[in-house]
């Protein structure tokens, strides 16, 4: 399982989305991929996302005003 | 065991597209969903920015369709090859400067690439025959079929009946009689199907998905235009026009004013690439200078500012002006008086 990370930052939605959605198209199952954004619409779409795709959200932190969504990749990328 | 065919939808976020699916997935198709961002989408962003428009939770509405039906999205960024679409349109524009036709067939057409690289059979769109002045006549939808190079393998499940006989229906893949004739302007088909697949939240946006078919949009667009002497944009330009109070004093420079919290705090994110003032004496809004202004314009700008804020009546308000390399100075002007800023000002 490997880490890897994304700077969604200062992107609008949906661009945040698109970005870890293309990220995600690289990686195996069970791979975690950390975006860290800026648009607070991202906590909800990110999410949103990874539900239709069957990825799991391991953890969404704010951080003053970025927000930083974990994401392990899913059985659709296996 | 037969083989299970599968249809990619394009998916909008709003009820037709959201039908389109269902009328399929009855049939045994599986279907997944694309939708393209454009940068002109209404969906996705900041529909939700003002708070008169928050009444309710902020959400991507083509995501949440997709969930409701239970198929993948794909959401494809268009936006560089979008502008060749909405500088040269080949069919011209409609009301304002939308593209509708151009813009459909190029939709359409990244379709076909799409399902020839994933495999899939066909593309299906929510499209009624009627509903669009542009590109939903009975004329026009062909031509988008044949000129996408989608032909027979594009599927308007709302009004299949009305339209000849595609690859699906023609293979069996589904059932032609089970395709709707809705046509016309009129959404009374649509609810009523809605209410028949247990539909009764769905998103209805009055200008359709696009701010090219919106008047005050495409007149600040073309306002841009005219402004900087060339007709090309990048995604921030687009994304600006969205929102705030717009307002050309002169041709080298505009000024970009938010109306309330929300929109100061998305302009707040292009700090770094503009001048900007706030009000610190009163409360106030951001404002963004975009341009090449001189000295008495910043003077202007801030008179406007401040008249903007809530030291409107006050003799004196002192405003702060950052520039993009983050130099802070400190100015103290009178509100301009709003007869002296003319109607013709205002994109």
């Amino acid at each position: 399982m490997a880490k890897h990370n994304l700077d969604a930052r200062g992107l609008l939605c949906p661009m945040p989305v698109i970005r870890a959605q293309n990220a995600i198209a690289d990686l195996p199952q069970g791979d975690v991929l950390e975006v860290v954004c800026t648009d607070p619409g991202a906590a909800h779409d990110i999410p949103a996302w990874c539900r239709v795709h069957g990825h799991s959200i391991l953890e969404i932190k704010q951080k003053k005003d970025e927000l930083v969504v974990i994401i392990e990749v899913g059985e659709a990328n296996a | 065991m037969t083989q299970q065919h599968k249809a990619v939808a394009l998916v909008s976020g709003g009820l037709d597209s959201m039908l389109a699916v269902k009328v399929i997935q009855e049939q045994g198709i599986h279907v997944e969903g694309i939708n393209f961002f454009t940068g002109f989408c209404v969906e996705g962003h900041t529909h939700a920015i003002r708070k008169k428009d928050r009444v309710k939770p902020k959400r991507n509405n083509a995501l949440w369709v997709a969930e409701q039906l239970g198929i993948k999205l794909h959401i494809i960024d268009v936006i560089e090859e979008y502008k060749d679409i909405l500088l040269n349109p080949k069919y011209g524009y409609g009301a304002n400067l939308n593209p509708c036709l151009d813009c459909k067939k190029f939709m359409v057409h990244k379709a076909v690439e799409w399902i020839q690289k994933k495999g899939f059979d066909f593309i299906i769109t929510g499209e009624v025959m009627g509903q669009r002045p542009m590109s939903q006549r009975k004329d026009t939808m062909p031509v988008v079929a044949k000129e996408s190079g989608a032909d027979d393998l594009l599927l308007r499940p709302l009004c299949a009946k009305l339209l000849p006989e595609t690859k699906p229906e023609r293979e069996g893949w589904i059932k032609r009689e089970n395709m709707y004739d809705f046509s016309g302007r009129s959404r009374k088909p649509q609810m009523a199907l809605a209410q028949k697949f247990g539909f009764t939240d769905y998103a209805q946006p009055a200008g359709g998905c696009c701010f090219l078919t919106d008047a005050s949009y495409s007149a600040k667009l073309t306002d841009l235009w005219k402004a900087r002497g060339d007709r090309n944009y990048e995604l921030d330009d687009v994304m600006l026009l969205k929102v705030g109070r717009h307002i050309r004093p002169a041709e080298n420079f505009k000024l970009i004013i938010g109306r309330e919290e929300g929109e100061n705090n998305f302009l707040s994110g292009y700090k770094k690439q503009f001048i900007n003032m706030h009000t610190v004496s009163h409360r106030g809004p951001l404002l963004l200078v975009d341009g090449t202004p001189e000295k008495k314009d910043l003077e202007l700008a801030a008179q406007i500012l401040a008249r903007y804020s809530q030291g409107r009546d006050a003799d004196e308000v002192t405003i702060e002006m950052t520039d993009q390399g983050g130099v802070t100075t400190s100015m103290v002007v009178k509100p301009i008086a709003m007869e002296s800023i003319p109607e013709k000002w205002h994109v």
